[in-house]
């Protein structure tokens, strides 16, 4: 394996980026982007159905949870309403909304279901969010000064970064990001940092301001006035009270979903000197380390957007979500062969380990953490995908 | 952004429900939430109800479609933007509207022609049935009859040309206009003419309708120069040309060269416009989303200009009919290259294909 003599000194020596020749990366970027092709080229009817039948399930529960919470005075329908809508919220905002303006249903070329026209139901206008989000973080995922959702420039997740008395509170702050997440998020797609450095005109600063005022106007006047008005006199308070319970349900799940995507342990950060003149398997090799995944069932993944596959996301983030967890054991496959990490958890401890190092980080110092190395199939995860390769399809 | 259908022509108190149902429903339309009930309750965009399928002679299909919404009507000749699902993915094409306008049943009707290798009029053809979901985009074209109608026609028409002139020459028959017109139309055979016994028979029913059919398998193909033994008079008549390219510009030259170019009424799509050349003085462009920055001389489209620069834009058919191009432009004044018409358009879509910067000015691409 040649060790390239050009690259910056590793921070953390276990960055396995640095392990990789230039032809193995050339390989990793030939096998990858094949991946995306071939998944591509199957997209049809059936990924269609999908997510349309998603978005008819999240209209129906949201119209039913609002219908109940119009009784919301009575414990029973407050306790079923509320969580209905909560579930519908995350659903909207997470599997639909976050995916759907990623542009990863564009190809089927439906107005109404486009990256382009969507707007999903939380405080952040979807240009800003998609300005953010699709661009400056999946293109400069994970690295430090440029990637801004590192620590959302309120907090200090990594020891590269540097300590600040003000980090002593981001334990406290951040459970009162945990509660108002939407509201952290649509601030935060603002981009202080170019607005400090004059990169966005008098004019786009207006609009933008003037783009979350409407839909923060939108979003309040629609769940803590008409709906609980709809329900009466007698309803108003507790339908307020159960459409700020689902509002805080979606924020704190979508904050922990979103929090073990890049802050837990296993994952790697990099400086800008460190990419400089990445090639394209450099980029999917950083892609790949710096995220990490959530086990779960089914449902769980849908509830998580397929987030939970946040691997597979930062590698192919236009690529329907629905798609994840079939191309999850190729990924691992890929890692497999060229020692690479292929991060992954329990919900559990993953939220653990980015608690741990919120914690930790307030402070003064810190470094890197343990690394859990070259990836290897688990035999019986091996055993199931040699089965399923020489099954000889039922008939019929 | 991507191509949608036109926008319906609703009720006030269709139009005074959506609004305040807003409030309700946002950031969704109350449309979503109807149309869970009956999806042509959403009244997102014009879509309509496929009630028959005909098969034509010569390959050809003619599809009738029942709009959900009231057709805004349309002038012989003209075409429509039609979308329609196949294997999950919506494509949108254009095709002639064959129907006559103010049909009594309010329904519509277009004629295509299987095209080898293509991936939408094959399907039409083949495998399309009655009650699919369309999607009714917007009905364009200047290819028309005049008004007050012409005394003296000649139409020239080959292959699935024809289809716009059979709405014409239905419109003149309705109107009892078919005083002296001349229809030439080139296909391969009698059994290969679009609209064959329907021409046939409406030349039997009307003496100043002359029918002259080429059928190119056994004589020699249409030349503009055979003009002056079919129709002697033909520098006198109004002309309606459609069919190949080469066909059109085969007859366009002999007509501009016998001075008559005015008489010449052609389905002509606009040239390739947008990469310079022409009036204004052109500007400077911010795309927000992209984070990018472009420079447009007279002349150059704001796609033209961003593609230049190295921005990755939308783009579609870059001539201002399919709208797959548009952004929403932030600041300052924009140019139509078409029209030369210059409009400050805070806040509205604009075409980039079709649009040149005046001055500076941002959009949100």
């Amino acid at each position: 394996m040649g060790q390239k003599t050009a690259k910056p000194t590793p921070y953390d020596p276990d960055n396995p980026l640095y392990k990789l020749s230039d032809e193995q990366l050339a390989g990793i970027a030939r096998e990858f982007d094949a991946l995306h092709d071939q998944v591509f080229g199957e997209l049809g009817e059936v990924d269609a159905r999908y997510i349309r039948s998603m978005i008819t399930f999240h209209r129906r529960l949201a119209l039913a949870s609002r219908a109940v919470l119009l009784f919301s005075r009575y414990k029973p329908a407050w306790l079923l309403g509320t969580a209905g809508l909560g579930i519908a919220k995350i659903l909207e905002n997470m599997e639909i909304g976050h995916n759907v303006m990623h542009g990863q249903w564009d190809w089927m070329n439906d107005p109404n279901i486009h990256s382009s026209t969507w707007d999903w139901d939380t405080a952040s206008p979807a240009a800003a969010w998609k300005h953010s989000h699709n661009y400056v973080h999946h293109t400069y995922t994970n690295v430090i000064g440029k990637d801004k959702d590192v620590g959302y420039e309120i907090m200090r997740v990594d020891a590269r970064q540097k300590w600040h008395p003000v980090y002593l509170a981001q334990p406290l702050y951040n459970i009162v990001l945990m509660a108002f997440f939407e509201w952290g998020v649509a601030l935060h797609d603002l981009d202080f940092e170019a607005i400090r450095k004059g990169r966005k005109s008098k004019k786009q600063l207006v609009d933008e301001f003037k783009a979350i005022g409407q839909k923060a106007r939108r979003q309040v006047l629609k769940d803590y006035l008409v709906h609980p008005a709809l329900a009466g006199r007698k309803g108003f308070k507790s339908t307020l009270l159960a459409n700020f319970t689902a509002n805080i349900i979606r924020n704190v799940w979508s904050h922990a979903i979103i929090f073990c995507g890049h802050f837990p342990d296993q994952t790697f950060m990099f400086t800008e000197e460190e990419v400089a003149d990445e090639s394209r398997g450099a980029w999917y090799v950083r892609q790949l380390i710096g995220a990490a995944n959530i086990e779960g069932g089914p449902l769980f993944h849908v509830m998580a957007g397929n987030l939970s596959f946040q691997v597979e996301h930062h590698l192919f983030p236009d690529m329907p979500s629905s798609r994840y967890q079939e191309i999850a054991p190729k990924v691992r496959e890929i890692c497999e062969r060229y020692g690479l990490p292929y991060n992954t958890g329990p919900l559990g401890k993953q939220w653990g380990a980015v608690q741990r190092t919120i914690l930790r980080l307030a402070f003064p110092g810190g470094g890197p953490r343990p690394k859990p190395g070259p990836h290897t199939e688990p035999p019986e995860v091996k055993a199931r995908r040699e089965a399923s390769r020489d099954k000889v399809p039922a008939f019929p | 952004m991507v191509e949608r259908g036109a926008v319906p022509a609703l009720s006030r108190v269709h139009r005074v429900v959506r609004r305040l149902g807003r409030v309700l429903t946002s950031p969704l339309l109350p449309d979503d939430y109807f149309a869970l009930l009956r999806p042509d309750w959403s009244a997102r965009e014009s879509t309509g109800t496929v009630t028959e399928v005909r098969r034509q002679r010569g390959g050809a299909v003619t599809i009738v479609v029942d709009p959900h919404f009231r057709w805004p009507g349309h002038r012989p000749g003209q075409y429509l933007r039609i979308g329609l699902e196949i294997n999950g993915i919506r494509h949108w094409r254009a095709y002639t509207i064959t129907s006559d306008p103010d049909h009594p049943g309010g329904l519509v009707s277009i004629t295509v022609k299987r095209t080898e290798g293509g991936k939408v009029s094959p399907f039409l053809n083949e495998s399309l049935q009655p009650g699919r979901r369309v999607f009714l985009g917007e009905v364009e074209g200047e290819f028309t009859l005049p008004v007050p109608l012409p005394a003296k026609a000649l139409f020239l028409s080959a292959g699935s040309g024809v289809t716009p002139v059979m709405a014409m020459l239905r419109e003149l028959e309705r109107e009892r206009a078919l005083h002296d017109v001349l229809h030439i139309h080139s296909a391969r055979d009698k059994n290969d003419v679009i609209f064959g016994t329907m021409l046939r028979r409406m030349a039997e029913r009307n003496p100043g309708y002359r029918l002259c059919e080429v059928h190119t398998a056994t004589e020699e193909r249409f030349s503009p120069a055979s003009l002056d033994e079919r129709c002697p008079d033909w520098r006198e008549r109004q002309v309606f040309l459609s069919g190949p390219r080469k066909m059109i510009d085969a007859v366009t030259g002999h007509f501009d060269g016998a001075g008559v170019g005015d008489n010449l009424h052609v389905e002509r799509f606009q040239p390739v416009i947008g990469t310079g050349g022409g009036e204004g003085a052109g500007g400077s462009v911010r795309f927000r989303v992209s984070d990018g920055r472009a420079e447009c001389e007279s002349g150059v489209s704001i796609l033209v200009g961003g593609e230049r620069a190295g921005v990755t834009l939308p783009y579609g058919c870059r001539m201002g009919i399919c709208h797959s191009c548009v952004g929403r432009l932030r600041d300052g004044a924009v140019r139509d290259l078409r029209t030369g018409a210059v409009t400050v358009a805070d806040g509205q879509m604009v075409r980039t294909c079709v649009s040149a910067p005046d001055g500076e000015i941002e959009i949100d691409l």
